[in-house]
């Protein structure tokens, strides 16, 4: 070869090594999740899992306090949730939820230090809020949650405002109107761009609406061979569905074999144990969406809503954070026992003002048309 | 002598342009334009001359027909990024033209929901057809076989059949494909989940077969060429009737290997046929697909084509949580 030649060779391999940055190095991890011979494997990065090792550390608990004394609402004014706790163990349960929401901002994050019993930031009726959502995951949802449970640390992790594995925000909005709006060009049919939330495929990308706050349909695949005229899903159905299995993928850092046998995917006897749970999981985020999240707008913050007006809204990543459990099935509810079901006993709880009763609460649902 | 055992094209034979044979309609001769230009990159890969070009009637309606579908595709997407032209590049790939959502079925969708996908549609699609009709034509002109446009006409059904033939037969625009580069795969990998598994289709699997068969037959073919050149392997359509050395020592060679050989006639018919079956397969299988079988999987299933695996979790944990008399919450 002369020079020339080299020269070419050489900027033959730097281009294609330019494309292969695109892609994720090898080697990479190869797990067996199903029969031999069906391809049911799950595909770990093993750099990424150890850039995920610091993100699913427990943190470790305050020692726990003593039952005895009086109740913490006997004692403070204004205690709405966590009443029945020892001053002792209400004192503990808020540096912990400090430690794990917001231990840069401190009290005064959610508290008036003048008087810590008054609801005047909107950041202390959310966090009462997000405490009842909290006890009613554990109480309630155990299909997906189990033993295992959720405490405030499973989504914020130390951030007021939750964050994903990549530092993405892990809370959804309903998408924008696009700046073309009314015009005569550049419909995009909610998908078509570059798009986080499914993992910067083309598909549509807020698949969240109609699924996680609506109850639109997901499956789309026939349950007959022939055409029997009763499944009326089509191609672009899919595409919603896809999208919304595309977020559950990445949120997980999973393949679709996870849950899937992918060559026939509605099929639930070829399935793993582990889509029973996730079945669980949207039913338990369409609840929480539309039971605590949603219902929040009119205490927010006008910066706080998305472009739409909407509350901020949970998915998979708020909890998961690119692992397959959170914090790796590790529980915390274990020393926080005051979070493992509903402390209100039955009675109702307490509604917000502005929250929509529970039979236009279903308007609200019906209205999310997949687009 | 000129050289041929390596991997790159080595001989660039200088002569004067050529302007082609004259041909029979003074008409056809007379409407190539330009003069013709030689540039030695090109020859690289394949003739060096550049023109006379002709066009035609068939021709220029052709590319006014393209250029309306592409820019009319073009100022969709360009809208889409607000007319940022580093949006545009960035975004390219991701950037799309749908066709319209369900509930227009057949009828024309508003243009911004859709319409425009149809408009779009009918340009490209006249275009392709006038391209085709203009293939024919100057097949016709210089005396060849009609076999090239029959080809590209194998290519067009899988075009009709995607985008048109079928989103008719179901009633619905919105079954065909976007226009757009990730879009369309996309959509195709959701078509496929859609229909219960594109892979349990036959006429997918003949498709398959035939377009991996057309790239392993043109790289044998290929390389028994080249591999065979020295001993004037190059002149194959001669060795058709007259079958040279070269044919032979090929022959023998493919004997030797693999116990059959093709003909330098037959060769060419195997790869015709290939590239061709390809698209009209796959046309068939997507034609199938929603009309006549819904899910795949479970006609694979009917058929004893899909086979079943053993249990690895208990089957008692894997219910349909819908089905269950009372789901929790």
């Amino acid at each position: 070869m002369n020079t020339k030649q080299i020269l070419r060779l050489a900027l033959t391999v730097s281009v294609v090594s330019l494309l292969a940055g695109c892609w994720e190095r090898p080697p990479v991890d190869m797990v067996q999740h199903g029969y031999r011979g069906t391809g049911m494997a799950q595909v770990y990065n093993p750099r990424t899992l150890a850039k995920q090792q610091d993100l699913n550390k427990v943190p470790v608990a305050l020692p726990a306090a003593p039952d005895d004394g009086p109740r913490a609402k006997d004692i403070y004014k204004n205690v709405q949730v966590l009443g029945d706790l020892s001053v002792a163990q209400f004192t503990r349960h808020m540096a912990s939820i400090t430690q794990w929401v917001a231990p840069q901002q401190g009290c005064v994050y959610c508290h008036n230090p003048a008087n810590f019993a008054e609801d005047s930031k909107y950041t202390k009726v959310v966090a009462r809020r997000m405490i009842q959502m909290t006890q009613h995951i554990n109480g309630n949802w155990q299909q997906h949650v189990a033993e295992t449970g959720v405490t405030c640390y499973t989504c914020h992790r130390g951030y007021p405002n939750p964050q994903d594995q990549n530092g993405q925000k892990a809370y959804w909005y309903a998408a924008g109107d696009p700046a073309h709006k009314g015009g005569m060009l550049g419909w995009r049919d909610g998908q078509d761009e570059p798009a986080y939330s499914v993992a910067q495929s083309s598909l549509p990308n807020d698949p969240f609406s109609p699924f996680l706050l609506g109850a639109q349909n997901i499956r789309v695949q026939g349950q007959h061979a022939l055409p029997m005229g009763d499944n009326k899903q089509g191609t672009k159905n899919a595409e919603w569905t896809y999208g919304l299995m595309m977020h559950m993928s990445k949120s997980l850092g999973v393949n679709c074999d996870y849950c899937h046998n992918s060559r026939a995917f509605s099929s639930w006897s070829q399935s793993s144990p582990q889509r029973v749970t996730a079945w669980y999981g949207i039913r338990m985020v369409r609840d929480l969406n539309n039971g605590y999240l949603a219902p929040l707008k009119p205490v927010y913050d006008a910066d706080d809503l998305g472009p739409k007006g909407d509350a901020p809204k949970l998915f998979c990543a708020t909890c998961h954070k690119g692992a397959y459990k959170p914090l790796y099935g590790q529980s915390m509810l274990k020393d926080f026992p005051e979070l493992a079901k509903p402390s209100t006993d039955g009675k109702p709880l307490h509604p917000l003002e502005g929250e929509p009763a529970p039979e236009e609460r279903k308007q609200v649902t019906a209205a999310v048309a997949m687009p | 002598m000129p050289e041929y055992q390596n991997i790159f094209t080595q001989v660039q034979a200088h002569a004067p342009s050529y302007p082609g044979v004259p041909l029979e309609r003074d008409r056809d001769t007379r409407e190539r334009i330009g003069t013709p230009v030689h540039l030695k990159l090109l020859g690289w890969f394949g003739n060096a001359q550049i023109g006379p070009i002709y066009l035609g009637f068939l021709g220029v309606a052709a590319v006014f027909c393209f250029i309306i579908g592409f820019t009319t595709i073009g100022f969709n997407m360009l809208v889409q990024v607000d007319y940022n032209p580093i949006q545009f590049i960035r975004q390219l790939f991701w950037l799309a033209l749908e066709p319209p959502k369900p509930e227009y079925g057949l009828k024309l969708a508003p243009l911004n929901e859709g319409g425009w996908w149809n408009i779009a549609g009918v340009f490209i699609t006249a275009s392709i057809l006038l391209w085709w009709l203009r293939m024919y034509r100057r097949a016709k002109a210089l005396g060849m076989g009609t076999h090239v446009p029959w080809a590209f006409a194998a290519a067009i059904w899988l075009y009709l059949v995607l985008g048109l033939i079928r989103p008719v037969l179901l009633g619905s625009w919105s079954e065909a494909p976007p226009f757009g580069i990730f879009p369309h795969l996309d959509w195709t990998a959701a078509f496929s989940i859609r229909y219960g598994n594109l892979f349990y289709n036959p006429f997918h699997m003949l498709s398959i077969a035939f377009l991996y068969g057309s790239a392993l037959l043109f790289a044998m073919h290929g390389a028994t060429i080249l591999a065979v050149s020295r001993y004037g392997g190059e002149r194959e359509i001669e060795q058709i009737v007259d079958r040279g050395t070269a044919s032979e020592r090929a022959a023998l060679f493919w004997r030797w290997t693999m116990g059959f050989n093709a003909t330098m006639e037959s060769v060419h018919r195997w790869a015709w046929w290939f590239a061709v079956l390809t698209c009209v397969t796959g046309g068939i299988g997507i034609l199938l697909t929603g009309t006549v079988v819904d899910n795949w999987y479970l006609w694979a299933v009917k058929h004893h084509v899909a086979p079943a695996y053993p249990d690895v979790w208990d089957p008692a944990t894997l219910v349909d949580p819908a089905t269950l008399s009372a789901p929790a919450n």
